[in-house]
């Protein structure tokens, strides 16, 4: 009996093989490697990554990652994904389980520093805001002394709810769930007076109350949350692809290069287009991808604004303005360096 | 003198009378399981409202005012200004049904669940019933072939090239499968290290029994909870760079590990109730350690502690949903994600959806605790001292 | 002769070591102990690696680190400056407070349940074989969660409260109760207390004592309810009454002051007492239904009552046979009071999960988590150890 049960312990051990990479020295060579990217997101957040009913991923923060890849492969579709709560997220990109980490995190000195993460740019300027009930008669931040404040733990909202509360002299109450679903079905619920998040997250998650239209966003934004993909420290090239891609893609928009015009656009006189869409120069092997980098990304992903608008714009349930994350020259702070 | 008998000898049995009606059917068995003191009828009364107090608006609930049917929240939501109440949203959970069962895993591949599904009902109840043959056989079945044939059915198979099954990533499992595939391998690959670990900690090898005690206790005494926060978030650190796990086989790991202790435990119980003459007969017949175990020991010692597998299987089945906290999709964090899907929600979707998890939760737990009182009892007619 | 001792020489001459049991011994041991020292430096370099290629801080220093979230239960003084290592304490706190008062809950729900089930009453019995089946067959943090959503669905809001006797309120955010507040007089009372308890136990003692020795009872159970009541009632009185009463009142969006019970700690010990009193209810039924009945007769014999016959023959009996698979299930009730992550409620895994989180000290965090487990682990199968020899049959 115990003859047959051993054999049986190592294969059901066994039974799931791990996914065991050689370790490389480069992140790049080793995405081409395998033949896809892993990207971290989120476990769902409309907008950002949200998984549909048949396991498809969409969002601005997804487009990042389909992006990526189309600058890898020339295809969108080399992308796996990995839900990550907010306490994994950072082991995962230590360890080497996924290449890039796009999952509305908040650039911070700690998490450049100590965590041993490099953030890659910032795909979404956002600040911290309030939701509550309407019929609270709420209409400013500064009124809600004595709040009970629902929020997810482990984030940086939790703490600037209690550097906010705490410098407007204001005593309060945190409820600090582990899953986002659990923080919004307890303010559904009516554990809490104030939903704290990313102002992008507290129009996402409105969507999913039970009446969106019984609560109001305050208009106090109290904290900065730059929101970027990050990749681990120590590995310059794919740091330096991750955050090119980005740059391309507002570039692209800044220059008006589209989904839909970008085969045209390749025979436009604009050296800066030559350049972008590797007409002219060979920015995208510095880079070690193919010089038609954008071209790709571009045509298969769109340019940063109609990812926007596709994910989280105006017309979309989220019915976000693009605000700070207008380009430069439409009154945002989105800039790109130049490609040249 | 003639002396006339005073004696009447009956010659004949009296007609039987049947026992006085207070002791009889209905109303003696009443009588004396429920009204034979004032104190007894007053905490039969007490219970009678108590049990109506529970199951009526249950009942009321789940039944009279459910909703059976709907296409999306307005079915189950109370239309402004009516006075009529609304319970169960049972029309949620068969909108859902699916992705309780199957998780995200693809539609045209799900075919490949339900097989494997069958061939675990098919190898599994045979295996359960005492009376039919082929013990030996449908074990191997059971814990070897099935094992490997489920695996790539799940996870998908592809040689060279070639796409046999199409593979689908762990991360699109979810629901009820989930929590079959944590318990099952659970419970499979702890049984053999838990062997191994109780026969370690019986050993006369000072190191191998203190390893093996230490090993146990530690196990034993921490929450699963953080032992599945340390293989999602401690175990990637352990490993060197570059080298990953999949998800759910973290989660396998500690798992095992974690019911690996629990599994020695209830098999130490069996190994101490084989007397100590079984041992010695086996020494003396010059078997050595593994032969005798193997041979002599391990399937009695096995045979006694059934009961107590199968109710450590209950405990781990009911463990799995803790996965949940770790962000993995089993049967009640599907249900509990899916309550959140705005086109569902209403006020007792949240309800429904416990309840649910709650009724199939209870069909396992319940048939297999009773298989295990069931086992115990046959067990027991041979030796009962 | 000769031949007799080749004939024992030899055996001895051709035992190889390999068939010798004790060298066989020590070298699978040696084997063993090369596997765990090898397996061990190597977890240890890949993560030493690991930390070092990522530029990780690794250590406890981060523990002295203000910690800057905010908790919303704390038994102890705790601000957003407070450190890490005190929020931690805060969670060690309400992972005892929770344990201890679940402990005490599931014990005695769990103790009429047992005893229910064994009742003669066929409704009874039935009811409570229901609940037993019904409560420990669903997973414990499905009750969790249900019971929490169910408090916070089924109770009205803040300013909608259900009202008992003016001053307790139940609602959404919790339960509010006057909270009494003793002035610097009360110190009498308190010494009252004590003094009532010191007699108490010399009282029980003594009585036991004469009734050994004469047979002679005493209602020392009596006496000491009325000592601990009476005298620091006295206390207070000479004092006159230094206690006044803290009342919650609605003040903008939540009552404040008075004594506060949060909804994630009623439901999480609410979830704890039932989901374990159902075990606890038959492993009471297991030990009453060992003791043989003979015992139940021969009491009767006696003379005693059902009352005394249950509580000075039967149960003492069924306590030797409870203590054990009791005692580990106030272990599970203290590790699955871990479960409280899942509501929110601030514990140590939850608080522990918190720092994770905020500084990434996996490794640190992870064996904090472990080690108060461990410990928490050790200290109560050592008292209940201790119990159990206390109650253990003596023999001769």
């Amino acid at each position: 009996m115990s003859k047959n049960i051993l054999p049986l312990a190592l294969g059901a051990a066994m039974g799931i093989v791990a996914s065991a990479a050689a370790a490389q020295a480069g992140t790049l060579d080793d995405v081409k490697a395998k033949g896809f990217i892993q990207c971290g997101v989120s476990q769902g957040l409309p907008g950002f990554s949200n998984p549909d009913a048949q396991g498809n991923w969409t969002g601005l923060d997804v487009d990042l990652c389909r992006a990526v890849s189309a600058a890898v492969f020339g295809t969108p579709d080399n992308v796996k994904y990995s839900p990550l709560s907010a306490k994994e997220r950072f082991t995962a990109l230590q360890s080497g389980e996924v290449d890039v980490l796009s999952r509305n995190t908040t650039w911070t000195l700690s998490r450049d520093t100590s965590l041993g993460l490099n953030f890659a740019g910032v795909n979404y300027y956002d600040g911290q805001g309030f939701m509550v009930r309407k019929d609270l008669g709420v209409s400013s931040a500064l009124e809600l002394s004595g709040a009970s404040v629902c929020t997810q733990t482990g984030t940086t909202t939790e703490l600037n709810i209690a550097d906010y509360f705490r410098s407007n002299n204001m005593p309060y109450e945190v409820v600090a769930f582990e899953k986002l679903e659990e923080v919004v079905k307890a303010y559904d619920a009516g554990r809490c007076d104030v939903f704290s998040n990313d102002a992008s997250g507290l129009y996402a998650t409105r969507l999913t109350l039970t009446n969106p239209g019984d609560h109001i966003v305050l208009p106090e934004i109290i904290s900065k949350e730059p929101l970027g993909p990050v990749v681990r420290h120590g590995d310059d090239q794919w740091f330096d692809v991750v955050k090119w891609t980005h740059n391309a893609m507002l570039n692209a928009e800044e220059l008006g290069v589209n989904s839909s015009n970008v085969e045209e656009m390749k025979s436009s006189e604009n050296p800066e287009i030559k350049r972008l869409l590797g007409v002219e120069g060979t920015f995208g092997e510095m880079l070690g991808l193919s010089n038609d980098w954008v071209v790709n990304i571009v045509k298969t992903v769109g340019n940063y604004g109609e990812s926007f608008d596709r994910n989280v714009g105006p017309n979309t349930p989220l019915a976000i303005s693009r605000g700070l994350n207008a380009l430069w020259k439409d009154g945002g702070i989105q800039y790109a360096p130049p490609i040249r | 003198m003639s002396q006339t008998s005073t004696f009447q000898i009956r010659t004949e049995e009296a007609p039987r009378l049947p026992a006085p009606v207070s002791t009889t059917g209905l109303i003696g068995w009443m009588r004396q399981n429920l009204f034979s003191s004032a104190g007894n009828t007053i905490l039969t009364i007490f219970g009678i409202l108590l049990a109506y107090s529970i199951f009526a608006p249950l009942i009321q609930f789940a039944l009279i005012d459910a909703v059976w049917s709907g296409d999306n929240r307005d079915a189950c939501v109370v239309p402004d200004g009516s006075t009529e109440t609304v319970g169960a949203c049972w029309a949620f959970v068969k909108a859902y049904f699916p992705q309780f069962i199957y998780g995200r895993y693809p539609t045209e591949e799900i075919y490949r669940v339900n097989i494997v599904y069958a061939m675990f009902a098919g190898l599994l109840i045979p295996m359960a019933i005492p009376s039919v043959p082929f013990k030996k056989l449908n074990a191997v079945l059971l814990l070897i072939v099935f094992p490997i044939i489920a695996y790539y059915l799940l996870t998908g198979l592809v040689i060279g090239s070639d796409v046999i099954l199409p593979i689908v990533e762990t991360p699109f499992w979810g629901g009820l499968l989930v929590t079959l595939v944590i318990a099952v391998t659970g419970i499979t690959a702890s049984l053999p290290l838990g062997i191994l670990f109780a026969l370690g900690r019986r050993s006369d090898m000072p190191i191998v029994k203190l390893v093996s005690v230490i090993f146990i206790e530690f196990w034993r005494g921490v929450p699963l909870i953080t032992v599945l926060f340390m293989s999602s978030v401690m175990l990637p650190l352990f490993l060197p760079e570059g080298v990953t796990f999949d998800r759910l086989l973290r989660v396998l790991i500690g798992v095992t590990l974690f019911s690996a202790a629990y599994m020695a435990e209830v098999v130490r119980g069996g190994l101490q109730a084989i007397p100590k003459g079984q041992y010695e007969g086996a020494m003396a017949l010059g078997l050595r350690f593994w032969p005798m175990m193997g041979l002599i020991i391990l399937p009695q010692a096995l045979k006694l502690v059934i009961p107590g597998i199968v109710n450590t299987f209950i405990g781990l089945f009911k463990d799995t949903t803790l996965v949940m906290i770790v962000g993995m999709f089993d049967l009640l964090g599907q249900i509990q994600t899916s309550t959140s899907d705005p086109n569902w929600a209403s006020p007792t979707t949240g309800v429904t959806g416990y309840l649910f998890a709650a009724m199939i939760f209870f069909c396992f737990c319940f048939g297999m605790s009773r298989y295990s009182i069931f086992i115990e009892k046959k067990l027991h007619t041979g030796h009962k001292r | 002769m000769t031949t007799r001792d080749t004939e024992v020489a030899q055996p001895e001459a051709r035992t190889s070591l390999i068939n010798d049991p004790q060298a066989r011994a020590i070298f699978f041991q040696v084997l063993l102990v090369a596997v765990l020292v090898f397996a061990g430096y190597v977890i240890v370099t890949n993560t030493v690696a690991n930390l070092q290629r990522q530029n990780i801080a690794s250590g406890y220093g981060f523990l002295e680190n203000i910690a800057g979230f905010g908790i919303s239960l704390t038994l102890i003084d705790y601000s957003e400056t407070s450190s890490y290592g005190r929020a931690i304490l805060v969670g060690l706190l309400n992972t005892v407070l929770v344990a201890v008062v679940g402990v005490v809950l599931a014990s005695t729900l769990g103790f009429i349940i047992g005893v229910a089930r064994l009742s003669k009453n066929w409704v009874i019995s039935k009811l409570a074989y229901c609940y037993v089946e019904a409560i420990r067959n669903v997973p414990l943090l499905l009750q969790i969660v249900f019971w929490y959503f169910l408090l916070l669905n089924a109770v009205p809001s803040a300013r909608n409260s259900m009202e008992a006797f003016g001053s307790v309120f139940l609602n959404n955010r919790g339960l509010f109760m006057p909270k009494p507040v003793f002035g610097p007089e009360a110190v009498l009372a308190l010494g009252a207390l004590i003094v009532a308890v010191v007699a108490s136990i010399v009282i029980k003692i003594w009585a036991s004592r004469r009734q050994m020795a004469t047979g002679q009872q005493f209602p020392s159970g009596l006496t000491a309810l009325g000592l601990i009541v009476l005298l620091p009632l006295a206390g207070l009185v000479v004092t006159g009454f230094p206690v006044t009463f803290d009342y919650p009142v609605l003040k903008g969006f939540n009552f404040v002051g008075g004594q506060r019970l949060i909804p994630e700690m009623i439901a999480l010990i609410t979830a704890l007492s039932i989901y374990t009193s159902s075990f606890i209810a038959e492993i009471v039924r297991a030990g009453i239904q060992a003791v043989s009945h003979g015992q139940t007769e021969a009491a009767h014999a006696l003379g005693l009552r059902h009352g005394p016959t249950l509580r000075l023959v039967i149960i003492p009996q069924a306590m030797r046979v409870i203590i054990p698979p009791l005692t580990s299930q106030y272990l599970n009730l203290t590790k699955n009071s871990s479960l409280a992550v899942a509501i929110a409620f601030p514990d140590l895994v939850s608080l522990g999960g918190t720092v994770l989180n905020q500084t990434g000290q996996a490794i640190e965090v992870i064996s904090i988590w472990m080690l108060v487990y461990l410990s928490l682990s050790l200290i109560t199968s050592a008292f209940m150890n201790w119990y159990n020899q206390k109650m253990a049959l003596v023999e001769r």
